[in-house]
């Protein structure tokens, strides 16, 4: 686990061990009981807690180690049989509580789970998602992959943020953040998160903006601060009538679409004839005047969802592709070719940011 | 989230010892390989497993662990003899991926996918709740749209995968408006930022390439063995994707504050801020690789009136006259319509 054989590696390694050591013990003594078990009894129980030099530091270790245990799903149980015994109360580990009901999983149906496992290989959620399959695994079933060879969905979650966010959307607890909208200063931002979206390669929340007391969706990558809780955990409803991804996807991704009709060289812009709606060869006077020996041209239909995007590839072609209408698309096109000529007057945007 | 390294072990041993329980004698690789992990690793394991028991910890109370024959014997372990149940995390973590699978077209072990999904939630005991309402708000597209074209290819590309057979592709590459024809062997199909590859042997430049499914004109499975070469290595393809080549040129770009985001979008050799010669509207100058200059003007075209090519000099030269070209063929045809063909022959083609 240490990544170099360097001593302060060796250590780190040493120290893990021993921590790894505490917790397995510490699991042992509190399964093995029927009978609560005092903090002082456990401090006695588990021999790596006698490197706590006093009962401060001791303390402070087993609440860690408690967090560490929940975490890991194993069900720390605290309460005593003497209501009156206060905070002396006891710990144990219900056994029943605890352990994984014997399931039957088909080789099949294990080799999908390890595969939506690896779904998160380099993300967030690797670790769990590891340790859930090493769980499932020890039942003792061979997952069969053979008709799941070669296929590797994935996500990536390499933005700060999803960690505390999607923590928040687990426990419905609302949040604050300072967020950066393009070419604006940063604002503070209070919301309360419903969901969180993978959407076309980026992350998104989306959730309740209490400010502006109105659903609004947030890029993962421009939370620019530390996200803050600032409610309890369950303090809100989610509402069960929204599609999240409906809603990311109308305020980034497509909107109604409207179909662009365009005239298309002979043999050019063959990423655009491949989702063309209909090709048609171009009538005579549209194309190219006769004498010239230019390739002829095709009249191409395709739907346009964002005119700026598409302008912005349809202009890459320059005079491959003429666009016929609608007029938005083909002034936003005439923008970026006179911006590109340097005939324009005017700095107009051009090209926004994909 | 992704826990410490000792809680990860825990995690692995805690089902570990169920495991080596019911597998008694199993060869030390075996075990090793179950868990995937290393046989030293796992040497590693059994040791300390070895040293922990119940409370008092005489020799009696240690879990007893031996593997000196190069098999595993594990007893004395009641406490910890079955496996634990999934934490709410984990339970998420498996959901949200089953569902995404769902998603993925062509996948057509739907029974697989309902059972595992149920039996999860049983494997989640309490948490499952919990589990279910979590992996609800966490949503990941994979799904293709309404792009029935590219489901098609995703299927066929699927059928070469799981027969190991060769995939003929006619392959568009936009940056060159070229359409090529290859034969690949497949090697998986992956998604990168919410787009699907297919990475395979190309046989036509005898290498591993990344092949955008929604660029894939036709794939058609060959009746061929479709095993790639044993030097075809996967590649990392996040860092891959856009990993230059030495064979690249290197242009300069002035970008206005509007095209700024190029420096985000693709790999820059260099950004500095716009010298006192640049031209008037930059912000920044750029030093950009690219395989092809076509690549380049396409580029300076869509970025309009945001961006200015500085080196090569003639760069800026064809960008203009392909704008113009395109101009003057708007006027010919605004004139067209206006009042029949124009007499006069057309602009040639900027390229």
């Amino acid at each position: 686990m240490a990544s170099s054989g360097t001593s302060s590696g060796a250590a780190a390694a040493a120290r893990g061990a021993r921590r790894t050591e505490r917790l397995l013990n510490l699991v042992i003594a509190l399964s093995a009981t029927r009978r609560w078990l005092t903090k002082e009894q456990i401090r006695a129980a588990v021999p790596q807690y006698a490197d706590c030099a006093t009962t401060v530091a001791f303390e402070r270790m087993f609440e860690r180690d408690k967090e560490d245990l929940r975490e890991l799903g194993v069900p720390l149980e605290a309460g005593g049989e003497d209501p009156l015994f206060g905070d002396e109360a006891g710990y144990r580990i219900d056994r029943d509580a605890y352990a994984l009901p014997e399931i039957d999983f088909t080789p099949a149906e294990l080799a999908v789970l390890s595969l939506a496992s690896r779904v998160w290989q380099q993300a967030s959620l690797a670790g769990p998602a590891t340790r859930a399959l090493v769980k499932l695994r020890s039942l003792g079933v061979e997952p069969d992959e053979s008709s799941l060879v070669g296929l590797e969905p994935r996500v990536r979650t390499s933005e700060p943020a999803f960690d505390p966010l999607y923590a928040a959307t687990r426990d419905r607890a609302p949040v604050s953040f300072a967020y950066r909208r393009a070419g604006a200063e940063p604002s503070t931002r209070h919301v309360e998160p419903w969901a969180i979206v993978s959407w076309h390669g980026r992350w998104y929340l989306v959730g309740h903006d209490r400010d502006r007391d109105a659903t609004r969706v947030f890029r993962l990558s421009r939370v620019s601060s530390a996200v803050k809780r600032i409610g309890r955990p369950g303090s809100y409803d989610v509402p069960t009538d929204v599609d999240p991804r409906e809603v990311v996807a109308g305020t980034v991704g497509e909107r109604a679409t409207r179909r662009a009709r365009l005239l298309v060289r002979t043999g050019s812009a063959l990423a655009v004839r491949r989702r063309a709606v209909s090709v048609t060869p171009a009538p005579a006077p549209a194309a190219d005047p006769p004498g010239d020996d230019a390739p002829g041209a095709d009249l191409v239909e395709v739907d346009v969802a964002d005119v700026e995007v598409a302008a912005d590839e349809l202009a890459a072609y320059g005079d491959a592709v003429l666009v016929l209408d609608p007029a938005p698309l083909r002034d936003a096109v005439l923008r970026r070719l006179r911006g590109a000529a340097g005939t324009s007057p005017d700095p107009a945007p051009a090209g926004a940011a994909p | 989230m992704s826990g410490s390294a000792s809680t990860e072990r825990l995690s692995r041993l805690l089902a570990m010892v169920p495991y080596l329980l019911r597998h008694q004698g199993l060869p030390l690789e075996e075990a090793a390989e179950h868990f995937g992990i290393t046989t030293d690793d796992l040497v590693h394991d059994l040791e300390l497993l070895f040293v922990c028991g119940t409370p008092g910890h005489l020799p009696d109370d240690l879990i007893d662990a031996r593997w000196d024959s190069g098999r595993v014997y594990l007893s004395n372990a009641d406490p910890i003899a079955r496996p634990a149940r999934l934490a709410v995390d984990e339970a998420v973590a498996l959901l949200v991926g089953l569902r995404t699978l769902a998603e993925v077209p062509g996948l057509h072990d739907r029974d697989a996918l309902a059972g595992a999904t149920a039996k999860l939630t049983e494997a989640a005991g309490e948490a499952a709740g919990r589990a279910a309402e979590a992996a609800g708000a966490v949503r990941v597209d994979v799904r293709t749209g309404d792009d029935a074209a590219l489901a098609d290819v995703l299927a066929t590309c699927r059928r070469g995968l799981a027969g190991h057979r060769r995939l003929h592709l006619a392959y568009l590459v936009p940056s060159r408006d070229e359409r090529t024809e290859r034969d690949v062997d497949p090697m998986r199909l992956v998604t990168v930022a919410g787009r699907w590859y297919l990475e395979a042997w190309c046989h036509r430049v005898e290498g591993v390439r990344l092949f955008r499914l929604d660029r894939i004109e036709a794939a058609r499975v060959l009746d061929a063995d479709g095993t790639p070469p044993a030097g075809a290595v996967s590649r990392d393809v996040h860092s891959d994707l856009f990993r230059p080549s030495p064979d690249d040129l290197v242009v300069t770009l002035d970008l206005a504050p509007q095209a700024a985001w190029v420096v985000d979008y693709y790999p820059v050799e260099s950004v500095q801020p716009a010298p006192e010669d640049a031209w008037e509207r930059a912000s920044l100058r750029v030093r950009l690789r690219a395989a092809d200059t076509r690549w380049v003007r396409r580029l300076l075209l869509r970025l309009g009136a945001g961006a200015r090519a500085v080196d090569p000099p003639e760069l800026a030269v064809e960008v203009r006259e392909a704008a113009l070209a395109a101009l003057a063929r708007y006027e010919l045809l605004d004139a067209g319509s206006a009042g029949g063909p124009a007499g006069e022959p057309g602009p040639g083609p900027g390229a």
